[in-house]
């Protein structure tokens, strides 16, 4: 119930994965075809894709909140039923989802809760992760009394509250304004370092893909597929990285993957030499 | 019977009451003090048109009854309260009407209790089981349009011939089990949206917890159905109410308000305000029972948002 070390390299391994809705009815939808996709431990991984490419639908398979039509997930070397009874990963959506029945700090706590732990070890966890996202002073509120930004990061909070090894963000700061949504990125950066997790992380903004991750995952609709992977060496993130050549390198290639130039790849060898 | 009507109505429309409840102590008090001036008001207004109308029936002829036999002054009621409930006792009719209004809350509240427990179990089985939705739901909603007249004799006379050991059914439990009847009806309909309100995202994060399905009752669906198990209450209370009422009337049980009525309406030629009394009686149990749910559901929503929803 404690720290948990990856036992393997692998956070997450996709392989074949198809998700049909409503198969075989007048209403079919494709959601995924043929999804393979590796991340290994401590990586940074982000979806990117127009909307209703499947990008939430593939977060949801790995989860184990739905079942693939075929194909399999794996994460942290077990199934990925088994990886989400032993809590091997932390969830966030674009809702933050906090109960309002809950105080702040209780809120961080609901997971611990559910996993039996005892209400002093779980307080205390949860202050830690509180002083983390910087809500410490506001651990005795409630969620309402809280503003959007401040509502996520109890979200994050809460995500990595069972310490999993691997995260899951559905569009998290998709509903934050544009300064918000800077300073939050820093943060989960900022946590990510500290904490060592790998992330999947779902987007529709490019330059929140490119300055967040170490590769973006490029896809598109109608069927969903992945259609690119982008390797982003950008190195230590700071305010200046935002400025950087390579940056917009980066940017420039995940733009023209999206739009299905296949100049994409052209431009992936530039990001990270400039 | 109408009342199964409104009831029914009522129950199917209570929703989340979270936008009418207002800030700070200060402001719920003004808005407490507000409500009590308008409800002086009414009454105020009420003994005007009542004395208006006694005023012009006499001069011009109506085509009701409006003599001090049938329609007594204010003033004759007031002070018919204060008189001995027979010639000779020592209880005023006001205390008998309070003796007869308490007894009755207390069979209410039994049957309130009854109902609620039987309404919410109900709502948890057919919220979990889908099944149980589609097959119970058509009945839940049809029992309510039994006619209680009709039912009120059937239970008392199944319940008399009922008795497990030293248990024996007495005609009183006929008149709680009606208001239970009653009483279940709102709460189970509106707890059943409650448990159905968390939303999707909320669903999914407690399965990404692997929730079981204990869990996901006491710590998401329960805490998310009070905003529609409150008005849910109020409605079952107020059921529970005219169900003990109407049972006492139609069984005939002595010792309630309702008995007490139909024995005063009797006694109206000698003294008209008796009965008054015995309605104003029960109206004010009305209010106490309200009242009683009302300050639950402070206690229940002390802890929610008390502006808007976010
Ligand atoms: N439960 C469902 N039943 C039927 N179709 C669904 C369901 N969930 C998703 N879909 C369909 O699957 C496709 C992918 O949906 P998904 O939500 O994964 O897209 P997305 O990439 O996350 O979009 P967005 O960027 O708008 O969030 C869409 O066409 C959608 O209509
Ligand atoms: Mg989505």
């Amino acid at each position: 119930m404690s720290v948990t070390s990856p036992v393997s390299t692998t956070a997450v391994r996709a392989t074949g994965i198809w998700k049909v809705f409503n198969e075989g009815q007048a209403n079919e939808v494709t959601a995924l075809q043929d999804i393979n996709l590796t991340v290994e431990a401590g990586e940074f991984i982000s979806l990117i894709g127009p909307s209703g490419c499947g990008k939430s639908t593939l977060l949801r398979v790995i989860a184990d909140l739905t079942h693939p039509t075929k194909g399999s997930a794996e994460v942290a070397g077990m199934s990925a039923a088994d990886a989400r009874q032993q809590q091997r990963y932390g969830m966030a959506f674009q809702q933050a989802a906090l109960f309002d029945w809950r105080t702040v700090r209780r809120n961080v706590e609901l997971p611990l809760e559910l996993q039996g732990w005892s209400k002093s070890a779980r307080a205390a966890r949860a202050m830690e992760l509180l002083e983390m996202v910087q809500l410490a002073d506001f651990a005795g509120h409630r969620p309402w009394e809280l503003s959007g930004g401040m509502q996520q990061r109890v979200a994050i909070a809460r995500s990595l509250a069972v310490d999993p090894p691997l995260l899951l963000m559905d569009e998290p700061f998709g509903a934050l304004d544009e300064m918000t949504r800077e300073r939050m990125q820093n943060e989960l950066l900022r946590i990510r370092q500290e904490t060592g997790k790998s992330v999947i992380f779902v987007t529709h903004s490019i330059p929140e893909a490119v300055y967040l991750s170490d590769r973006v995952v490029v896809m598109s609709p109608r069927p969903g597929r992945i259609t690119d992977i982008i390797d982003v060496n950008l190195g230590s993130r700071d305010e200046d990285t935002r400025e950087a050549e390579a940056f917009f390198a980066g940017v420039t290639a995940v733009r023209e993957a999206l739009r299905g130039r296949t100049g994409g790849s052209a431009a992936r060898a530039r990001v990270g030499e400039v | 019977m109408s009342q199964s009507v409104t009831v029914t109505k009522a129950g199917m429309d209570a929703a989340p009451g979270r936008t009418a409840r207002s800030g700070s102590a200060g402001r719920r008090f003004k808005r407490g003090a507000a409500s009590a001036g308008w409800a002086l008001l009414g009454i105020l207004l009420s003994v005007i048109m009542w004395e208006l109308v006694k005023a012009v029936g006499s001069v011009v002829p109506f085509p009701f009854n409006t003599s001090d036999t049938t329609m007594p002054n204010v003033w004759t009621m007031v002070t018919g309260a204060f008189q001995p409930e027979m010639r000779g006792s020592s209880t005023t009719v006001l205390q008998a009407v309070i003796m007869a209004a308490g007894y009755s809350l207390m069979i209410a509240m039994g049957g309130f209790v009854v109902g609620v427990s039987v309404g919410l179990m109900l709502a948890i089985t057919m919220q979990r089981f889908a099944f149980m939705e589609r097959g119970l739901l058509p009945f839940v909603i049809a029992s309510q349009t039994v006619p209680l007249i009709a039912l009120a004799p059937l239970i008392v006379g199944i319940g008399n011939r009922f008795s497990v050991g030293p248990f024996e059914w007495s005609t009183t439990y006929s008149v709680m089990f009606i208001a239970a009847y009653l009483a279940f009806f709102p709460l189970s309909v509106g707890a059943l949206r409650g448990l159905h309100a968390p939303t999707a995202t909320s669903l999914e994060l407690m399965r990404s917890y692997a929730a079981k399905p204990r869990q996901l009752l006491f710590k998401l669906r329960f805490p998310s159905s009070i905003p529609y198990l409150v008005p849910a209450l109020k409605v079952s209370a107020a059921s529970a109410v005219v169900g003990t009422v109407i049972a006492e009337i139609s069984t005939g049980v002595r010792g309630g308000i309702g008995r007490l009525i139909i024995e005063y309406a009797r006694e109206i030629t000698g003294q008209p305000a008796k009965v008054y009394v015995a309605v104003f009686g029960a109206i004010i149990l009305g209010l106490v029972a309200a009242a009683l749910v009302t300050a639950f559901d402070l206690y229940l929503t002390r802890n929610l948002p008390k502006e808007g929803p976010a």
